[in-house]
């Protein structure tokens, strides 16, 4: 096994503890070449995946990965870390199924370690028609062979102690989809993880490039923009680089950027807010989302709980928080384990989500031969990170949409024929 | 907080509203191909600036109605009953 830059080790930390020498950088700084074979817009963890298997893969190494900030900036760095694969669709069930595989596995291949923590994932049910859509997902889970059931309060009970299972709550709980291989992982890690592997096999990393321009030529749009074109490259803040393949993998400003290639996308853009608490003793075991109160939570390592929420109603670009969101939340925890009220939130933040009319992703080739998206990711990008850059190095590499991927196709849209996952991935329902 | 002005209500909470998105042209459903209809269903422009938008004032006057709102500031110009 190739190991990826320098190995991290209780020695290590002991001569560098004792030493006042400095950590090696884990990534290199280059200097932009003019031309790349793959220039990928986002260096998040999707644009940093497909890049690494681009390089692993298909021995595909002058890449680029293009940020207009620093890695790991984006979503990849404000989600709350959770993975898991037990949606409704079938389609989405072996996608983020193969994203759970490869976290799995993740620690060793990237010689990282990147706290994945298998722990057990619960979505309550409040309500009989709740409790219906969690009887569907866990049988289109188990004929995929995805660890899912269906338990009731007494055994939601067993599994988190601190949960409110009485009768006498607003939304009293039913019972839960019980899913075993969900779980949460250090998210900064993987997004570190996969620069460094990526950078060690040649790829640049080029921080605060920010693209301003997707060049084309021959589309039946301006400037050549639009259908049946290719792209030629990007303009950025750092001058011109040429690529017969670009890859659109940002979160928040897709629409935007996909517009310079004159490609239209089934997107709106929503902020999600999230919150974390001060540290205590560890005692929620597992993950638990409701999708009644709007909140999904775990406890981190550290002993922080982390909150969630469904996204913002109005469509903005604009990031920051609403005392709303707090009120809101901190009523709906409370419905849940009324034993934290005296607990103090230590911050709260805000991340963009690209909603699409199916709440499944975009993925793959477009009407603009060289220009790929890997857009649209929602509320469910962190999950589906490493499995996306897999499936889109395959599609870039062979100029074919991966297997995995052609269900999420753009052109489903015109096509009519949706991926509907708002059951199994929104819990604003 | 959002503060939305509703032209009969006056200046509400963005929460007691709903949005409805921004506003597309409707090709003619007579006429219109399926692809047609379904790019106007589902495809937006989305962008990072001034856009005009219907609203619903869900628990005022319920009314729909249009404003120009800016996507990156939240900054709004006027609205019009529609």
């Amino acid at each position: 096994m190739a190991k990826h830059g320098y190995t991290y080790s209780a020695g290590k930390l002991l001569k560098h503890g004792l030493s006042s020498g400095a950590w090696p950088r884990m990534w290199r700084r280059p200097e932009a070449r003019s031309s790349y074979d793959v220039a990928i817009i986002g260096g998040g963890l999707h644009g940093l995946a497909t890049a690494y298997y681009l390089a692993k893969e298909h021995g595909i190494t002058n890449v680029a990965v293009l940020d207009k900030g620093y890695l790991g900036g984006g979503g990849s760095g404000r989600n709350t870390a959770i993975v898991r694969s037990n949606y409704l669709t079938p389609e989405g069930v072996a996608f983020y199924d193969r994203s759970l595989d490869l976290y799995n596995t993740m620690a060793q291949d990237l010689n990282l370690n990147v706290m994945f923590s298998r722990r057990g994932h619960l979505t309550l049910a409040h309500t009989d028609s709740a409790l219906r859509t969690m009887h569907w997902r866990a049988e289109v889970n188990k004929l995929q062979g995805i660890d899912s059931s269906v338990i009731d309060e007494h055994e939601v009970k067993k599994q988190a102690p601190s949960l409110d299972t009485s009768k006498d709550t607003r939304y009293p709980i039913l019972g839960a989809l019980y899913h075993p291989p969900g779980g949460i992982v250090r998210h900064d890690a993987v997004v570190w993880g996969y620069a460094r592997a990526a950078d060690h096999l040649g790829v640049h990393l080029l921080q605060e490039t920010e693209v301003l321009d997707i060049l084309c030529e021959d589309g039946e749009g301006p400037e050549g923009k639009g259908a049946g074109g290719r792209v030629t490259g990007v303009r950025t803040n750092r001058g011109d680089i040429s690529a017969p393949a670009v890859v659109n993998c940002t979160a928040g400003w897709a629409s935007l950027l996909s517009n310079m290639a004159g490609v239209t996308l089934p997107i709106t853009t929503h902020p999600l807010q999230a919150a974390v608490t001060e540290p205590c003793k560890v005692f929620l075991p597992t993950v638990v989302v409701s999708g009644s109160l709007h909140v999904y939570v775990s406890q981190t390592d550290r002993g922080e709980l982390v909150f969630g929420a469904s996204v913002d109603p109005v469509g903005t670009y604009r990031v920051n928080g609403t005392l709303e969101f707090t009120e809101e939340l901190a009523g709906h925890v409370l419905e849940l384990m009324p034993g934290i009220s005296k607990m103090r939130l230590l911050r709260q933040w805000s991340g963009l989500c690209d909603m699409t009319p199916d709440y499944s992703p975009v993925m793959g080739t477009t009407q603009v031969d060289g220009y790929f998206v890997d857009v649209g990711w929602g509320t469910y990008g962190f999950k589906a990170g490493p499995v996306a850059g897999e499936t889109m190095a395959e599609t870039i590499a062979t100029g074919r949409d991966a297997d995995l991927i052609a269900p999420f196709h753009i052109s489903r849209f015109t096509e009519g024929d949706l991926v509907g996952e708002k059951g199994a991935a929104a819990v604003g329902h | 907080m959002i503060v939305v002005p509703c032209p009969n209500c006056g200046p509400r909470n963005s929460s007691d509203l709903r949005p409805c998105g921004e506003i597309t042209s409707r090709p003619d459903p007579a006429t219109a191909s399926l692809s047609e209809w379904r790019t106007y269903l589902y495809l937006r422009e989305n962008p990072a600036g001034w856009v005009t938008e219907t609203w619903y004032c869900r628990s005022g006057c319920r009314r729909y109605f249009t404003i120009e709102r800016n996507t990156a500031t939240n900054e709004i110009r006027d609205s019009e009953v529609s």
